[in-house]
């Protein structure tokens, strides 16, 4: 698997103060480039104007946008994990449900502000992670995920059904009329909401230019804010020391251990914070959405965020929150294509010619978007093991050779 | 780095652009707020159809989804209007709803609450649906009933049999047109007690989750009711496929019925094992050792097959009712797809017409008064017979049918015969009874949201 990373210089003794948040060059501009990516979200995602055919393609939306972001957190968190020790955790979704129901009770007794819960969330996953860890990590390769995916299922069971007095079995948790959390009043017959500092995640600002309409939320922008400081503190853990033991961990553990030092504990280090990262992200999920149910800890859900990772790009920095976001807009966006959407995009054709075309059209939208996400997935770990970083690396490579041919003689 | 203009007609240029252009949303929104969320225009309104497309319930959802497709072709004017022609409520015209056609989305559920809330989210923000309805799972209900409760709109829930629905997860904005649990057991009880006696000992099996616990639970209070001993009740794991080592022990435990309170593939496998390991021929404490499914579908009839011949279920409704409003739906159901629609299909048909005719009555699109018009509202001529949708609990009350797996089916759709039809008045219960949510449930306020 080709590892843009690995070609990064060493981490240099940090020099003091120097480019965006201790971060230089290309660190930087990526971390720029994130910012803006993330602020300018509602517009990038909304680029079809209202009403028109192609509006179905428009993913501006606040609930598909602070998806984008959240999954974009867990998938981060993931890499940090997978793509540096090249350990495959097929549980990961056990701590985004344990985030999650730690967020949940958080509001429900305590407040219905979203910070507590997703500090809760963040440490609650955290401590959870730190056991199934230290256990799973005795074993590596195949056993540490038979392992790993064997306490998500366990996790899964006990909340689906055992633990239903905490959980609320299938139905799941909600805020009810009936909570009544320490230090937030609700009026009587109200039903509370997640908010901050009075603000609900909710409110969205609406602005109409033309005939497009771009939404500005504020829970997507509380989303974001906690993405970009992941994404940042995961750009230094791959560019610190500790990195650079993770990934000594991947390629030669028997050397690692010749050496002096114990790999476990740095593994163990990295699947406590990968475990606070998906937990942040389950965080989040309530924080956005007050609702937890069990099905969030299936183990669809963890191998979801293995496919993130490496349709993206294992091991980059930027390649697993680009997987997020093409998974999630393939579930959100391609399965609501129904064959009544088709039949309006060819009426155009004749009679027959539109019939046949919206039956193979519709072998790829509405429920068998899975199929379509299998297709991409497949191509893209044929011909792009590296994920779609490697596919952009190659068609900015092209171009720059193309440029330095015709400019600058080849050096 | 970069040379930056700070030029005083600069700044001044940037600051009239951007004021201009946060003074133009307030401007172009003005109109277009009614005081309640995604108020439709004046040519067309919204509905959004969320059904299981795939998972276990894919079949029930695609059923569902025939029926909505169904019901807005009725209501724009279309087919043969269906059961608008003997609908008792005579307002709508088959022009839409409120002289708006009716337009609508479709989603997967997944048979996932955090997936049917993406789902029900996207149409709420992006597609604008002025209302929510569909589901095939009680924990899919709950969930995107709260949901439409927190943003605003109406959900009228699908297929959802657990008494949570209507009973402490109950919401202002969400209704039920579907029977639950506790209908369920006083229905069936007084059948299994003219049947087979009123000295019986009852083993449950019972799926391992919400509806699983309330139905055992109703069961189990009503045919204690009637005289009959619970010997014991366990709970099988959900994703269990084989119940062999479940059914084993029922034989030795002194009972002599065996209640499955399972659902689709869970019920089609316990029965399926059940009748292998010859419950239905065997004797117990001198009597004929018998079988009860709570809640019967058509599609776990089909899955279950040979199996299912004479055992008693119920159900909330069956395409071989002679009533007017059944033959009238089942004909054009029929004609449009091919064969007589399932249970499910027609609780969705009924919830679109139900909600399309609140509105007009109401004059408003506004969730608040559409709640006001539901609400204790009585009607007839939609299949079973008069139907009250209480105010308390936002439940519909109705007949319920009890029902025996045929002897002798005549085709694959044929596979449910209609024992009894219990009367409303046996399947009342008061909006705070303890299997309800006790007096702790509440509605809450209607919401109109933004």
């Amino acid at each position: 698997m080709t590892d843009q990373t690995t070609q990064t210089p060493l981490a240099k003794p940090a020099p003091a103060k120097s480019g965006l948040f201790g971060l230089e060059g290309k660190d930087a501009t990526l971390l720029l480039v994130v910012f803006a990516l993330v602020v300018f979200a509602p517009f990038i995602l909304n680029p079809f104007p209202e009403g028109s055919g192609m509006a179905q393609f428009n993913a501006g939306y606040p609930d598909l946008m602070q998806r984008f972001v959240i999954f974009g957190i867990f998938a981060i968190g993931f890499n940090i994990l997978f793509g540096l020790t090249g350990y495959l955790s097929f549980g990961h979704a056990a701590f985004l449900g344990v985030g999650s129901y730690a967020a949940m009770w958080s509001m429900k007794l305590f407040t219905l502000n979203v910070i507590p819960g997703i500090f809760f969330a963040i440490i609650v996953a955290g401590l959870f992670a730190a056991a199934v860890g230290y256990i799973s990590l005795r074993r590596s390769g195949i056993y540490f995920s038979i392992l790993t995916l064997a306490f998500a299922q366990m996790s899964y069971a006990l909340a689906y059904s055992v633990l239903t007095p905490l959980t609320g079995g299938e139905t799941g948790l909600q805020i009810k009329n009936t909570d009544n959390p320490l230090l937030s009043s609700i009026p009587e017959g109200e039903i509370g909401r997640a908010n901050l500092f009075g603000a609900q995640m909710g409110s969205s600002y609406e602005m109409s230019v033309g005939s497009w309409l771009f939404t500005f939320n504020l829970g997507y922008y509380i989303a974001a804010l906690f993405m970009l400081i992941a994404f940042y503190l995961s750009i230094r853990i791959f560019r610190s020391p500790f990195g650079m033991m993770l990934r000594a961990v991947k390629s030669n553990q028997q050397r690692m251990n010749y050496t002096g030092l114990t790999p476990k504990t740095y593994t163990l280090y990295a699947f406590i914070i990968s475990g606070m990262y998906a937990g942040l992200a389950g965080g989040l999920m309530v924080a956005m959405d007050t609702q937890v149910g069990p099905e969030r800890m299936f183990w669809t859900a963890s191998g979801e965020v293995v496919i993130m990772a490496i349709l993206g790009g294992a091991g980059t920095l930027i390649g697993p929150v680009l997987g997020a976001g093409a998974i999630k807009y393939m579930e959100n966006i391609l399965s609501k294509i129904n064959k009544d959407v088709l039949h309006q995009w060819f009426a155009f054709l004749p009679e027959g010619m539109e019939n046949v075309m919206v039956e193979v059209a519709n072998i790829f939208v509405g429920k068998q978007w899975h199929f379509t996400l299998g297709i991409v997935f497949m191509l893209v770990v044929i011909f792009l093991p590296g994920g779609l970083v490697e596919g952009a690396q190659r068609v900015t490579a092209r171009f720059r050779r193309k440029k330095s041919t015709s400019n600058t003689p080849a050096e | 780095m970069s040379k930056s203009n700070f030029t005083r007609r600069g700044v001044l240029k940037t600051s009239a652009l951007g004021a201009g252009a946060l003074a133009l949303p307030q401007y172009l929104r003005a109109d277009g707020h009614a005081g309640f969320t995604n108020a439709p225009g004046d040519s067309e309104v919204v509905l959004g159809f969320n059904v299981p497309q795939t998972g276990p319930y894919a079949d029930e959802g695609a059923d569902e989804l025939r029926a909505y497709e169904l019901a807005v072709e009725h209501l724009n004017g279309g087919g043969d209007g269906g059961m608008l022609n003997t609908f008792s409520s005579k307002v709508l015209d088959g022009t839409g709803i409120l002289g708006r056609e009716v337009k609508y989305v479709t989603g997967d559920t997944q048979t996932k609450s955090d997936a049917a809330r993406a789902s029900a989210r996207s149409m709420i923000e992006k597609d604008g649906a002025i209302m929510i309805t569909g589901g095939s799972s009680s924990g899919v209900a709950v969930a995107v009933q709260a949901l439409c409760q927190e943003a605003g709109v109406i959900f009228m829930a699908g297929l959802t049999h657990s008494n949570d629905t209507t009973g402490k997860d109950r919401k202002a904005n969400g209704f039920r047109h579907f029977f639950n649990s506790y209908m369920t057991g006083a229905a069936l009880a007084p059948v299994l007690a003219a049947n087979y006696g009123t000295d019986r000992k009852a083993y449950h099996l019972t799926a391992d989750y919400n509806w699983g616990y309330t139905t055992e639970e109703a069961i189990r209070a009503s045919t204690e009711a009637v005289g009959w001993e619970t010997v014991n009740t366990v709970k099988t794991p959900l994703t269990q496929t084989d119940f062999s080592s479940y059914i084993a022990p029922v034989l030795n435990s002194g009972a002599d019925v065996l209640v499955l309170n399972h659902y689709g593939g869970n019920m089609v496998n316990s029965l399926t094992n059940a009748v292998q390991f010859g419950l239905k021929e065997a004797q117990a404490n001198g009597q004929n050792f018998e079988i009860v499914v709570p809640l019967y579908s058509r599609l776990m009839a089909r899955g279950a097959g040979e199996n299912v011949k004479g055992i008693f279920g119920s159900t909330n409704w069956h395409w071989s009712l002679q009533d007017e409003g059944s033959q009238a739906f089942v004909r054009s159901f029929g004609t449009k797809y091919g064969f007589p629609p399932s249970q499910a299909a027609h609780t969705t048909y009924v919830q679109t017409l139900l909600y399309a005719d609140a509105v007009t009555r109401a004059g408003s699109f506004a969730p608040c008064a559409v709640a006001e018009a539901l609400e204790d509202y009585e009607f007839d001529g939609l299949g079973n017979g008069k139907t009250l949708y209480r105010g308390d609990d936002h439940q519909c009350f109705k007949d319920v049918l009890v029902v025996k797996g045929k002897e002798n089916p005549t085709s694959e759709f044929d596979l449910l015969e209609v024992v009894e039809v219990t009367p409303v008045d046996q399947v009342m219960y008061s909006p705070d009874h303890p299997q309800m949510g006790g007096a702790d449930a509440s509605l809450g306020e209607c919401n109109n949201g933004a």
